[in-house]
């Protein structure tokens, strides 16, 4: 039975449709992500399989219950690590962790030792008697990452687990990641916007735009389906005619002086291609990458759509307010 | 539902709260340098020439100018909820197996332990102006202290569920601050805080009466004074419905309260 089951989730905020009919399965003990740009619905589809948002129309069942009917149950299964910061600076970094513990009903031996245990899974016991204000964005990543796993759930939820943290943050994340699902056993969704966090951590994933799935595989089987060899070039006046003609150019598109083909064996065709072309001021073949395979499905780079307000802007923001 | 989980996640949400109140030493010194300031400067001003059927000016208000602090700090603390839903805090809890009404009723003991805290400080501070001749006629017995304590308990309870059922509908900590500032003045104003309700104007009587806190003030110059409009039971029965009914619609802001 599938851990997570989705049949056409709907969520509309007067008017807008935020998630669109989305269905899929998700299996125990798989690291699924759902990879989508900035407004595509991630946040909002997760609100919904946490039931702290109620679904317009549809339904899912999380650890087999379901969202709407069974909350109490569906809470009980789940960790969740939230898309904006969610401790108490006020409160030390135990303190949140023992406040956590009280919430999900656990006897205090039961919660001590646990606390223990996940505050070394990521590294922060020496840290722990801090404020949380003195953490840095990638420490408090990690405690609240620690949080949503203390009290053994079966499912955990993270929201953009790496937005706004350095490229050493993001690689601690990833490592914690990739050890509980062997250690703890659990099932982890993730939401991101970074191709190569999708690339890196996940088993299966959803490329989802607009609301909608556009795409959903493996992330090697997802780049096998764009095939070939990717040749960008940056030009000015492209003669788009004159490459439309080649055979071995399988898919064009063209945007803002970028033009991107999809190409069998690169390396021997590039030279025609470039002749045809006319004048290019670069040129770069790569094998697909994810952000191909978004390119492919919805017509646009993610890297157009990328982060506004991250995580950590966000929460800059905020305490210059507090 | 678990019984034991819900009380369990009551004392939880009560925790947090309280923690952050000790450390936000600020907020403590605030609230009770305020209204000792009152007390002293307008109190002490304007009892230079006034006394009230005999008692002193400064004594009179005491009572009004506890219930002051009270109303404030309660009402105002609805304001944490809205900075919880500024970060995801609000969802953490919000995400937790238990219910919304003991989320709610953890957050009403948060908040009136703050306020019920700083009414004992302030009631030591009036037993100390009154011994040592500062404020002359203010005689704060034991039972006194533990039957304003009482009355006060009341009063925060029903405050605080009044601050967080605005904070449940608040975006903004601005929005917040206008909204409790419409609510907060009249209650003040209008309670008798600073003056005696036995003569009032015909066209301002019907609003002071309609005023729960008018009760809150009229049994706490029962209980420190011995002069009140009404008896002791008529005021906390008065102040006992009021904060069931604030604290009912308090649950249902809850229970439809959107992260
Ligand atoms: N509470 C709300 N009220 C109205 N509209 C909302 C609300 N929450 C989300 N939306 C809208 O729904 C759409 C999807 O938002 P959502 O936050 O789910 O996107 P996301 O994929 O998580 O994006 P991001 O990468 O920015 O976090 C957006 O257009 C957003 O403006
Ligand atoms: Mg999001």
């Amino acid at each position: 039975m599938p851990i997570i089951e989705i049949k056409n989730l709907t969520k509309q905020y007067n008017g807008l449709t935020a998630v669109d009919s989305l269905n899929l399965e998700v299996q125990e003990g798989e690291i699924f992500c759902l990879l989508g740009p900035n407004g595509a619905g991630k946040t909002t589809t997760l609100m919904m399989l946490t039931t702290l948002v109620k679904p317009t129309s549809g339904t899912a069942t999380v650890g087999g219950f379901d969202i709407v009917k069974n909350q109490g149950d569906v809470r009980r299964s789940i960790g969740i690590v939230f898309q904006d910061p969610s401790s108490d600076e006020i409160l030390t970094g135990y303190e949140n962790l023992k406040l956590h513990g009280m919430l999900y009903g656990m006897s205090p031996k039961l919660r001590e030792e646990r606390i223990k245990e996940v505050l070394e899974l990521v590294e922060l016991t020496e840290r722990k008697d801090d404020l949380v204000k003195k953490y840095s964005g990638g420490m408090r990543r990690r405690l609240e990452m620690a949080r949503g796993l203390m009290h053994h759930p079966k499912i955990l939820f993270l929201d953009e687990p790496t937005l706004g943290l350095d490229p050493q943050s993001r690689e601690h994340i990833w490592k914690y990641v990739n050890n509980l699902v062997r250690k703890e056993k659990i099932s982890v969704i993730i939401t991101t916007h970074y191709m190569d966090e999708a690339d890196m951590l996940c088993d299966r994933l959803a490329i989802i735009d607009h609301g909608k799935i556009a795409a959903m595989d493996s992330p090697a089987k997802l780049k096998m389906i764009v095939g070939g060899d990717v040749v960008v070039m940056k030009t000015a006046n492209p003669n788009l005619e004159g490459i439309k003609k080649l055979e071995f150019v399988k898919k064009i598109q063209a945007k803002d002086g970028i033009v991107s083909l999809t190409v069998e064996n690169a390396s021997e065709h590039l030279p025609q291609i470039l002749e045809t072309i006319g004048k290019v001021e670069s040129v770069e073949v790569h094998l697909p990458t994810l952000d191909d395979v978004f390119l492919h499905y919805t017509g646009k780079a993610i890297r157009e759509t990328s982060a506004e307000g991250g995580w950590a802007e966000k929460l800059m923001a905020f305490r210059a307010k507090k | 539902m678990n019984i034991k989980n819900e009380l369990v996640g009551i004392l939880a949400v009560w925790y947090r709260e309280f923690k952050v109140f000790l450390r936000e030493k600020s907020r403590i010194v605030g609230s009770i340098v305020t209204p000792v300031l009152w007390l002293l400067i307008f109190g002490g001003g304007l009892g230079s020439s006034v006394s009230i059927s005999g008692i002193n000016y400064q004594a009179f208000i005491f009572p009004g100018i506890l219930t002051q602090s009270v109303l404030f700090s309660s009402v105002f603390f609805g304001v944490y909820i809205v900075w919880d839903r500024k970060i995801d805090f609000l969802k953490e809890v919000l995400v937790a197996p238990i219910s919304r009404t003991s989320i709610f009723l953890g957050k009403v003991v948060g908040g009136a332990t703050d306020a019920l805290l700083q009414s004992l400080i302030l009631l030591v501070i009036g037993w100390l102006f009154g011994q040592f001749g500062i404020i002359p006629g203010l005689h704060i017995t034991l039972v006194s202290f533990l039957l304003a304590l009482l009355v006060l308990f009341f009063t925060t309870t029903a405050l605080v569920s009044v601050g967080l059922i605005v904070g449940s509908q608040m975006e903004s900590p601005e929005g917040f601050q206008l909204i409790s500032s419409f609510l907060i003045f009249p209650l003040f104003f209008l309670s008798g805080a600073l003056f005696p309700i036995n003569n009032l104007p015909s066209w301002l009587a019907p609003f002071t009466f309609l005023n729960p806190i008018t009760y809150c003030v009229d049994a706490l110059r029962n209980v420190i004074l011995g002069s009140a409009q009404f008896s002791l039971i008529y005021d906390l029965g008065i102040m006992a419905i009021f904060t069931i009914v604030v604290i009912a619609v308090g649950t249902y802001a809850f229970k439809k309260m959107k992260v």
